[in-house]
């Protein structure tokens, strides 16, 4: 690879310049922590602009309210996926890739300059792209499946902006060959920056897949090719677009074995397992194109279930496996920590009051249970016609992306903020409340959608009354009532999203320098300091994660036959 | 710790811890049981979407549904031709900006081989309150061969987004009860 290349010729000549952190002891390439606060900063910037879009989507969704009239309506909603399912999700995970190479191998960065180019590419891409849409003719949604067409440049964007990505994920491999040649650490990389690898690796296949598609349908839209076949398209784009939601898996699992680490003290139960887990993804998610294609016509059954399951649910078993094991990790070093009474001293004195612990805990939770569950039963094929494009998809998708990786990213700032930042959280009363003000709404905007999606409401519809069409339809009043559920989780999840914000530019801006012997508001886990002591986890008792992922096993059977039971009284099909 | 390097350099060589084991193996046969089941439907079940499609020309296929439209109306229907076909035979929707075309009635216990394209942008054809949702793209014609099992009138509603329009894309299956239970 050209990029991988030029990164190693470029960075040969570069004195890197550290620091010491006098939390974790690890060493910071000051280059490094500039690339990741710039990353961070844009992330949160697209994640408050696409936030409040999705507020005004939801708030025009609820039928008592319907904000928006139906042209704007339509074109927020396409801005709002590019912006935070794409812009705010990538930049984060951007600075999730140096920090886990970089910081965390103690190794200076690959050519940081390159980095700056990919920054600079993704900013522009991103805001080409809303440019685009806010002119008003590339109203597409985020998907821009054809026949529909966009003006070029709303093409153009994403592919700069994928490039740019590219870029990054390749001074991440860059980093990780340097910090191999200097050994600037001993043996195998950490849990956490193999995560990183595995998100590394499906994001290359993933922007890959994105130019592949994107780059002729600009042509199209150009003029230059005569057609796009609608179904080669979802196939292609699919591989972009939902394995694009599979580095995120990655990376917000990878965050959650870090906030257990320097919170807790956490170390992972077993390495060859929490490896194992990390290395079925690589092998199996990107099958997941094939979730997009369900209801479509002339796709074989065998096809539609060898790849919708992920080849026999092996990557769903890589993340049933992290299930355990993340809490498991978590239980573990709190009963080291001396809380070992009973099933659930552990978990009743874990440190809620700290935003990136509950932030962490929230996301798991709701990621497995929410996300995780309602993904199986739509991507299994023959349920997922009780579904196809329902607001149940936004419903599972926003129990992945916004209550899982979204809400692990928050969780997570709350510790870049002192540590690459080396600001202290300001107003950490908010801070505190934070976390479950976003996840209580996050949670409610899934279950809600996935309720109006059971009693058949549209996604990206603009009026659940018909009151235009020709051939009226009346859905149930059950349907009304869970959008307006809907909306009212929207802003709750809106007031977590806008508090966050307002912390994260707070505290860059004026949280109290953190200088040698400062005493943080969060404060990290002793054990933090203490990089020489490490390793599996040992024998020990996990009463009340087996307790944990029993109560998930029951749920997840329970739904998966309550949905077969709804599909066998549908009319007969075949 | 997760965030450093794992302390036995060989650390695939560990012994795995029984609980991890157990929900290893519980994972992964729910995933096989899973994987499985969805095979068995295709033998146990009433419900499997049909693979039968063709490629087709939207001014073919626009051809194809109006002479079926044509051949078999019985009344009009807010300007919209009601179609009742026999049982048995091909029957013929089309999505198009912004309605399913034409009004269908069919009846209940019988099947029908019903087509689906559209002849303009992808719609998402949801049938309601039943809640059987299928893609339906320009130059495909898909076949499924359709059995309504209760009677009443049901909304055909669009769940693709296809434009401005879109919140106004509906249309309707009637269904009624065959001679033989009315009389």
């Amino acid at each position: 690879m050209s990029t991988f290349e030029g990164a190693l010729a470029a960075t040969r000549e570069r004195v890197a310049n550290f620091r010491t952190c006098q939390f974790t002891g690890l060493k910071v390439d000051i280059a490094a922590q500039r690339l990741i606060i710039a990353n961070a900063v844009a992330a949160v910037v697209f994640l408050a602009v696409g936030g409040l879009m999705g507020l005004l989507v939801a708030l025009t969704r609820w039928p008592a309210v319907h904000l928006l009239p139906a042209e704007w309506f339509y074109l927020i909603l396409t801005a709002h996926g590019a912006n935070v399912l794409l812009f705010w999700i990538i930049f984060f995970e951007i600075a999730v890739l140096y920090f886990a190479s970089a910081v965390l191998l103690n190794s200076r960065i690959a050519a940081p300059k390159l980095g700056w180019l990919g920054f600079v590419l993704m900013v522009v891409g991103a805001i080409i792209t809303n440019i685009a849409v806010l002119q008003g003719e590339s109203t597409v949604m985020f998907t821009s499946y054809p026949p529909m067409m966009a003006r070029p440049h709303f093409y153009l964007g994403i592919i700069l902006f994928a490039v740019g990505a590219l870029i990054g994920v390749g001074l991440f491999f860059a980093t990780l060959v340097i910090a191999r040649a200097e050994r600037t650490y001993e043996g195998s990389i950490p849990l956490v920056t193999f995560g990183a690898l595995t998100a590394a690796i499906i994001a290359v296949f993933t922007l890959v897949s994105g130019a592949i598609i994107l780059i002729p349908t600009m042509l199209w839209s150009m003029g230059l090719i005569r057609d796009i076949d609608p179904l080669m398209y979802k196939l292609v784009w699919w591989a972009m677009g939902h394995s694009s939601q599979q580095i995120n898996v990655s990376a917000h699992v990878s965050v959650w074995y870090m906030i257990g680490a320097l919170v807790l003290g956490a170390k992972p139960l077993s390495e060859k397992v929490s490896r194992g887990a990390f290395f079925l993804y690589i092998l199996f998610l990107q099958l997941a194109s094939a979730h997009h294609l369900l209801a479509e016509p002339g796709i074989s059954a065998e096809w539609k279930i060898v790849n919708t399951s992920y080849m026999m649910y092996l990557a769903v078993l890589g993340s049933m496996i992290h299930g355990l094991t993340v809490p498991g990790s978590i239980e573990a070093a709190q009963r080291r920590n001396g809380f070992n009474r009973g099933v659930f001293e552990w978990l009743r004195k874990a440190p809620w009051g700290n935003p990136a612990f509950s932030g962490m805990f929230l996301s798991l939770v709701m990621f497995g249970f929410i996300g995780g569950i309602s993904g199986v039963v739509l991507g299994t094929e023959q349920l997922n016609v009780l579904m196809h494009n329902t607001i149940y998809v936004p419903g599972h998708f926003h129990g992945t992306v916004v209550a899982g990786t979204t809400l692990a990213f928050m969780a997570g700032t709350y510790l870049v903020l002192p540590l690459i930042f080396q600001r202290d959280i300001i107003w950490p009363g908010l801070a505190r409340i934070q976390p479950y003000l976003f996840g209580i709404g996050a949670a409610g905007i899934s279950m809600f959608m996935m309720g109006a999606g059971t009693l058949g409401v549209a996604r990206r519809h603009w009026d659940i009354n018909f009151t235009d069409a020709v051939i009226g339809f009346q859905h149930s009043p059950g349907a009304f009532l869970m959008m307006g559920l809907n909306g009212i989780s929207a802003i709750l999840a809106a007031l977590g999203g806008i508090l966050y914000v307002l912390i994260v530019v707070g505290t860059a801006l004026f949280g109290k320098k953190i200088v040698p012997g400062h005493k943080m508001t969060f404060p990290l886990h002793s054990a933090a300091r203490v990089v020489s002591k490490y390793g599996s986890e040992g024998t020990i008792k996990l009463p009340g994660t087996i307790v944990l992922v029993t109560i998930f096993f029951l749920s997840f059977v329970l739904y998966y036959f309550v949905n077969w039971k709804y599909l066998s009284d549908l009319w007969q099909f075949r | 710790m997760a965030i450093t390097s794992p302390e036995r350099r060989a650390w695939w060589n560990e012994p795995v811890e029984r609980v991890e084991l157990i929900w290893i193996a519980v994972a992964l046969l729910w995933g096989l049981f899973m994987f499985f089941f969805m095979i068995a439907w295709h033998f146990i079940g009433g419900q499997n979407l049909a693979t039968e499609a063709y490629k087709v020309t939207p001014s073919a296929y626009q051809d194809k549904v109006d002479a079926f439209a044509e051949k078999y109306q019985v009344r009009d229907e807010a300007g919209t031709p009601v179609v009742r076909p026999p049982a048995g035979v091909d029957v013929y929707l089309l999505g198009r900006l912004w309605q399913w075309w034409p009004v269908l009635e069919l009846e209940k216990g019988q099947s029908y081989r019903l087509h689906l394209s559209s002849v303009d942008w992808q719609h998402g054809f949801s049938l309601q309150p039943t809640n059987i949702n299928i893609q339906v793209h320009p130059g495909y014609e898909h076949v499924i061969t359709l059995t309504p099992t209760e009677s009443g009138e049901f909304g055909i509603i669009c769940n693709e987004f296809c434009g401005i329009g879109h919140h106004t894309m509906t249309g309707k299956i009637i269904v009624v009860d065959s001679k033989a239970e009315t009389k």
